[in-house]
């Protein structure tokens, strides 16, 4: 027990970019009462700032090691770098390509910037939790920010509903979650997740019950926040009716910080478990594929038709976490981060189409956009292959990475299962490719964006043909990640 | 010094990069530019091949001109080239089709004639990357790589269901090959290779052998097509533009029939053994009921269409009738006649396929028809495409003297050392081939002048005559002399003969 007087500074280093994400955002968010509205541009640039600086930050302190500190809840280690380092990469893309869109729907203000921080910052401690507690508050700061960017655009029926629907439902997953950990804790007496698995171990018949049960709630909770079927009712909703710069947003570094969140609760937590819970991930794999892929075909509007391939996505990529090996992990890992990139460049097409009083966000805004616009219309045609799944794209190797790792533990017919899944999906992924290239343009008018946005656009899809042909080194990097 | 060149990388990349190229020239007055860099890069390409030949080792089954570089070591992926002597050949054909393509192309097409271009050049050199690649992945990547081009040739430049029919061509050829990647991937869980040759020679169990099989039967059935996943080939003909359809039939066809030499046969010997009544039932109901679906089509470009799946046949006949072959007489010498046969069926069809695709071309750029119905008498306006159609015809049917007639010939002859009446099922085809093809020259070439169009239809120009002349050559070349064709292929193929007999069980 630990008494005042022997009170012990806690080792901060690893947490220096939490620390300093924190910092940086609550100056910005003084800063940003005193910027006019129309030099809102400064709040932009000290955002940006701000993940450029924690990049750096994140980069320099990595040791290659794992260091926990804060008595054992908080852990710096290399899954937990690299993952953070494409939170601050991806959600710096989606700022710049927020930016025309924010302004011309008179929501270029501090709010958006302050909010997406600090939701980086709950997905950086959802990262790095070695804790329930730490977890479960780094998952809380980053679902309230969510909520309330969702309801940013005030006027906005859609959006208001969106919003309240957002918030009911997570909250609702949220408590799910914590009800499945304090059965944990009262069954293993610990919120540690490394002291929670060794308990494990020795639990007897009886109290293992209630521990799966706990394991069940968790996982349920976990899935609302991933969007896998059948926990998936709000995603569609959320991401048609959110303003699509949020959309983006929610859409992207999330997922990744979402896949840390399953690693730590199920891998290190419950990573005894596996079999318990490798059956449930099982069925949710698979109906997630199906689900997602099969209604996607029917939808009109391509946020919603995202939406449901998110779904489909998630299905893959539990499909890498159930297989319950370090290639698994490792496979998994790398669909996560290739698929915020891909949901990154395909938003953003979105917000590139879009302009004033325009969303660009049915289907048929693509129509004929190789007419309008070749060279964008070639970055969304790699960014629809690589979302299919279709080489030379990175996301042919996501699928293989993951399929080899479902096969290496017997479960063949699982991946055949997921292929089958799969090509139901290049289907509606063809038809947008179809929208572009072989219809004529309905809209002629030529596309409103700024440099940066065109630069950073082509060079996230750029970077997925180019993960495509050389995978390598990202693939050593996630396999070194989970060791 | 050629030999010190990564050649085969050279082969895949000319064109890849040129084809990038090429599209920095869309702008619609930049187009003659756009097409001489274009012509320029495919017969670059074309050259560079020729040192593949020859520098050629016919005495080696061994791969040659081999390339290997660590590619994804996460996985033991590599970038592994080489070729044999069944691979070479179609290496020359592909870059040979793609000059032609581009050639055919020239001024006819004139909507975004330099995208147009760069699809074909990009396309030329993921072709040829298939046929080199000797890393499953490596193959699977180049494999699917090359839809995308394809998808966007039917879709852009296609005819009115163009639409429906490069998404159907997509999906069924999508559809096939992942199951072959998840064969893959089991092999590699397996012997930990992902590499070709190591899975040829890695042992593998009946059950295992057989699922493998299946899933490559799969995967290739639908490229090469066989009855009954055929029915994507008719539509993507039909709608694609004339270079779309030469690719299609004089290539992408082979791609199905080259992946059972390089995959089913080697891999799985003894599930090839087990189930080749079933591949030898599928390639005669190409080779018959096809040919009579072929004899009732009022549309050219699908009566060709349908002849190339029967002809098709013929070469998935000649893989797999071997083991009836060995059984009944015991010797390997009719099992080498049936793959060669096979092979020289799969070059052949290539250029004849192509050639004719080329002449309903040619009449469409004209007419902008392709109904038999629409023509009649074309011989009395266009006398010089007369003739060369007529040759094509010819050698589309079997005829002694033209490159049709060896392969075909070949595979009946080696058929009869099976049992007599696949191989007179299999003959029949120089019958219905004959009755197709030759009716409907006669309906659309002979008689009087059918309507005002006909008769104000002017002959080929050079260029046309150029492409028409260049495969008629071919075609009369192979026909009249395939030694040069057969000497390459006969230490592979009896490498493969003897893979083939090694059971893995």
């Amino acid at each position: 027990m630990m008494t005042p007087s022997s009170f012990e500074m806690p080792n901060l280093l690893p947490a220096v970019p939490e620390i300093f994400v924190l910092t940086a955002t609550c100056v910005i968010l003084l800063a940003d009462l005193y910027v006019r509205d129309d030099k809102k541009v400064i709040t932009y640039l000290m955002s940006l700032a701000t993940l450029v600086g924690a990049a750096v930050l994140t980069i320099t302190l990595h040791t290659g090691e794992t260091v926990l500190t804060f008595s054992g809840s908080f852990v710096s280690d290399p899954m937990g770098d690299v993952l953070k380092v494409f939170v601050y990469l991806v959600t710096a893309a989606v700022f710049v390509y927020s930016r025309n869109y924010l302004i011309a729907r008179n929501l270029f203000k501090g709010e958006f910037f302050t909010l997406g921080l600090f939701g980086v910052l709950g997905m950086m401690v959802l990262i790095s939790a070695q804790n329930m507690l730490t977890l479960y508050l780094g998952l809380e700061l980053l679902s309230l920010c969510m909520y309330a960017m969702v309801a940013l655009h005030r006027d906005s029926i859609n959006a208001t509903e969106a919003a309240m629907k957002y918030f009911v439902l997570g909250a609702l997953a949220s408590g799910m979650l914590l009800y499945g950990m304090s059965l944990i804790y009262g069954i293993t007496g610990s919120l540690d997740l490394a002291e929670i698995n060794a308990a494990i171990k020795s639990l007897d018949d009886s109290k293992m019950m209630v521990a799966s049960l706990g394991m069940v709630l968790v996982i349920v909770g976990m899935a609302f926040k991933l969007g896998a079927v059948p926990f998936h009712m709000w995603l569609p909703d959320v991401y048609h009716g959110a303003p699509t710069a949020i959309t983006l947003y929610i859409s992207a570094a999330p997922k990744i910080a979402a896949f840390a969140m399953v690693m730590r609760l199920l891998v290190e937590g419950l990573g005894d478990m596996h079999v318990q819970w490798q059956e449930i991930l099982i069925i949710m794999a698979v109906l997630s594929m199906a689900v997602g892929n099969i209604v996607a075909i029917a939808q009109a509007n391509i946020k919603r038709m995202l939406a449901y391939s998110t779904i489909s996505h998630v299905g893959f990529l539990l499909l890498g976490i159930l297989a319950g090996t370090a290639e698994g992990y490792s496979s998994a890992m790398f669909y996560a981060i290739t698929y915020a990139l891909m949901a990154a460049g395909g938003f953003g097409m979105i917000l590139l189409l879009s302009r004033s009083g325009f969303e660009a966000d049915r289907l048929e805004d693509f129509k004929g956009l190789s007419e309008r616009s070749p060279w964008f219309a070639f970055m969304m045609l790699i960014l629809m292959f690589s979302m299919a799944g279709v080489p030379p794209t990175v996301g042919f190797y996501a699928k293989l990475a993951v399929l080899q790792s479902v096969v290496g533990v017997g479960l063949t017919w699982l991946a055949v299962l997921g292929v089958i899944f799969s090509i139901i999906g290049v289907f509606y992924y063809l038809r947008v490719i179809k929208l572009m290239y072989f219809d004529k343009p309905v809209d002629t008018s030529p596309l409103e964006t700024t440099a940066d946005m065109r630069i950073i656009l082509s060079a996230n899809a750029l970077g997925i043909l180019y993960l495509g042909l050389m995978p390598g080194s990202l693939l050593a990097l996630c396999v070194a990640a989970i060791g | 010094m050629l030999a010190d060149l990564p050649l085969l990388s050279l082969v895949i990349w000319t064109p890849i990069i040129g084809g990038l190229l090429v599209l920095f020239f869309s702008k619609d007055e930049q187009a003659p530019l756009a097409r001489m860099i274009a012509l320029a890069v495919s017969v670059l390409t074309f050259l560079l091949t020729i040192p593949l030949w020859t520098g050629f080792d016919n005495s080696t089954y061994q791969m040659q001109f081999v390339e290997y570089v660590s590619w994804i070591p996460a996985f033991n992926i590599n970038y592994h080239l080489g070729i044999d002597g069944i691979s070479m050949p179609l290496i020359l054909l592909t870059a040979f089709s793609t000059v032609l393509v581009v050639i055919a192309g020239w001024e006819v097409i004139k909507y975004k004639p330099a995208q147009y271009m760069a699809a074909f050049l990009i396309m030329d050199g993921l072709m040829i990357g298939v046929f080199c690649a000797l890393d499953s992945i490596l193959f699977y990547v180049l494999w699917e790589a090359m839809l995308i081009p394809m998808f966007l040739i039917i879709g852009i430049w296609g005819g009115e269901r163009r639409v429906y029919a490069t998404i159907k061509f997509f999906l069924y050829t999508f559809l096939g090959s992942v199951f072959m990647l998840v064969a893959l991937i089991y092999m590699y869980i397996q012997s930990g290779s992902f590499g070709i040759l190591d899975m040829q020679n890695m042992p593998l169990g009946m059950t295992e052998q057989i699922l493998i099989f299946l899933a490559f039967l799969i995967a290739f059935a639908v490229k090469v097509p066989m009855w009954p996943v055929h029915t994507w080939l008719p539509d993507a003909h039909v709608e694609a533009p004339t270079g779309g359809s030469v690719i299609l039939a004089a290539i992408m066809l082979k791609m199905g029939t080259y992946g059972f030499v390089r995959f089913s046969l080697p891999i799985t010997p003894d599930a090839s053994m087990k189930l080749d009544w079933l591949m030898i039932t599928l390639s005669l109901i190409a080779v018959v009921y096809i040919a009579f679906v072929a004899l009732v089509q009022k549309d050219m470009k699908k009566l060709i269409a349908y002849s190339s799946i029967a002809h098709m046949g013929f070469v998935t006949l000649g893989f797999f009738i071997i083991f009836a072959i060995l059984e009944n007489t015991g010797s390997t010498q009719g099992m080498a006649m049936a793959i060669e046969g096979a092979l020289v069926q799969m070059i052949s069809h290539g250029f004849i396929s192509g050639a004719m695709f080329l002449c309903v071309g040619v009449m469409y750029d004209r007419m902008h028809s392709r109904q038999i119905a629409d023509y009649g008498g074309v011989a009395n306006t266009m006398p010089i495409f007369a003739a060369f159609m007529v040759l094509f015809a010819m050698a589309n049917a079997g005829l002694p003297g033209t490159s049709g007639f060896v392969g075909e010939f070949m595979v009946i002859l080696a058929a009869f050392k099976a049992n007599f009446w696949i191989a007179f099922l299999a003959a029949t085809t120089l019958i219905f081939g004959a009755a197709y093809t030759l009716w409907m020259v006669k309906r659309v070439l002979f008689g009087e002048v059918a309507n005002d169009n006909v008769a104000a239809l002017k002959d080929v120009n050079k260029r046309e005559f150029f492409v028409l002349g260049v495969l008629a050559v071919a075609v009369l070349a192979l026909g009249l002399w395939p030694a040069p064709l057969l000497d390459v292929m006969h230490a592979t193929v009896d490498h493969l003969i003897e893979q083939v007999m090694h059971s893995k069980l």
